[in-house]
């Protein structure tokens, strides 16, 4: 029984043997460090006239680096645990979409219909508290 | 499965130690699926903290701006050391799966050594803030702030709790089948941090400065 739990562990390393080498750590990391001194140069050196250009191209950027941590650092792939990670993440990154944009679309619209009014009340209520 | 294999193998007339192994023959891999569970688990969690942050973030209540606060050389730099402790960690993973404990232990030491210097560099930061008045209950846009960097820090802070006690436990009985599975679960935990530092500081530093 003792030898058919050893051959089992080794079993399950040869599983994971791919786990990355020193050639895609590297790379990822080139990347990464690309990835990031951009955004931070973008921002820094006011490279772009309008805020919302800037906004858009460092979200793009901070993307494209996600994707390549989750390859590079984090091995991912459709076929590791039989896809059952891909999976989760999928799912995961569906409800994280639906909450961020969900949020800041409502919230935004919130923000935008009642704000003359809020502000006209709160100033309002200001005077009068003291 | 499992069940299946138990019976069957309690039928054949088996030892009652057989029951055990027989009991943990799934595959190992399940820990690291379970963690990796646990990992978009707290994705989730993030993602509610940066939610709250998106519809704060300029909720400023007439006090100081991201734009007057945040100090992005600092902020480079606790991004690069993040970074670094992250390819640094899979250094001692290939070090590990060439068997060699000792060069293992040594990268493992400099990621710690890494991530304790942006865990001290963010609370130079939070101390400083604070100090200037611009506390978590200065304003909405501060108190998402200070929640969603802190939660990520604290994470940090708990990740290299969890090094050392693995540098210990390497120590200990090398590089043995457990000791190699926690280090695959703290490698996953400790790239899924980078990954939501990236987050952190392209949405909240680098977008909260601008005008």
């Amino acid at each position: 029984m003792s030898e058919h739990h050893t051959n089992h562990d080794h079993h399950g390393h040869d599983d994971h043997a791919d786990h990355g080498s020193l050639k895609s750590y590297t790379i990822g990391f080139l990347l990464s460090v690309i990835l990031t001194a951009i955004p931070f140069w973008l921002v820094m050196g006011k490279v772009f006239d309008k805020s919302g250009t800037t906004a858009a191209v460092i979200l793009g950027f901070a993307a494209v680096q996600i994707v390549v941590h989750m390859v590079y650092f984090l091995h991912m792939n459709s076929k590791s645990e039989g896809g059952w990670t891909m999976l989760a993440l999928i799912f995961t990154v569906m409800l994280v979409v639906i909450m961020l944009a969900g949020s800041m679309w409502v919230m935004y619209h919130l923000n935008h219909n009642m704000m003359p009014g809020m502000t006209h009340d709160s100033t309002h209520q200001m005077h009068e508290m003291p | 499965m499992s069940e299946i294999n138990v019976t069957s193998s309690a039928a054949a007339g088996a030892d009652v130690s057989s029951r055990f192994y027989v009991r943990e023959h799934h595959p190992e891999n399940s820990t690291l699926l379970g963690f990796w569970l646990y990992l978009m688990s707290d994705c989730l969690v993030f993602a509610c903290l940066f939610v709250a942050y998106a519809v704060l973030g300029r909720a400023y209540a007439g006090g100081p701006t991201g734009a007057e606060l945040f100090d992005l050389p600092l902020v480079a730099t606790n991004t690069a050391l993040l970074l670094l402790s992250s390819i640094t960690y899979g250094f001692a993973m290939l070090e590990s799966q060439r068997k060699r404990l000792g060069s293992t232990l040594l990268w493992l030491g400099v990621t710690g050594l890494l991530g304790a210097g942006f865990i001290a560099l963010e609370l130079h930061e939070f101390t400083h803030l604070i100090h200037e008045g611009a506390g978590p209950q200065r304003s909405a846009f501060l108190t998402s702030f200070f929640a969603l960097v802190g939660t990520h820090g604290l994470h940090v802070s708990f990740g290299i709790i969890w090094l050392v006690t693995l540098m210990f436990q390497l120590n200990r009985h090398g590089l043995i089948p457990e000791n190699r599975r926690r280090l695959m679960c703290l490698s996953m935990f400790w790239h899924f941090l980078d990954v939501v530092w990236i987050g952190v500081f392209t949405f909240v530093y680098l977008m909260g400065v601008l005008p």
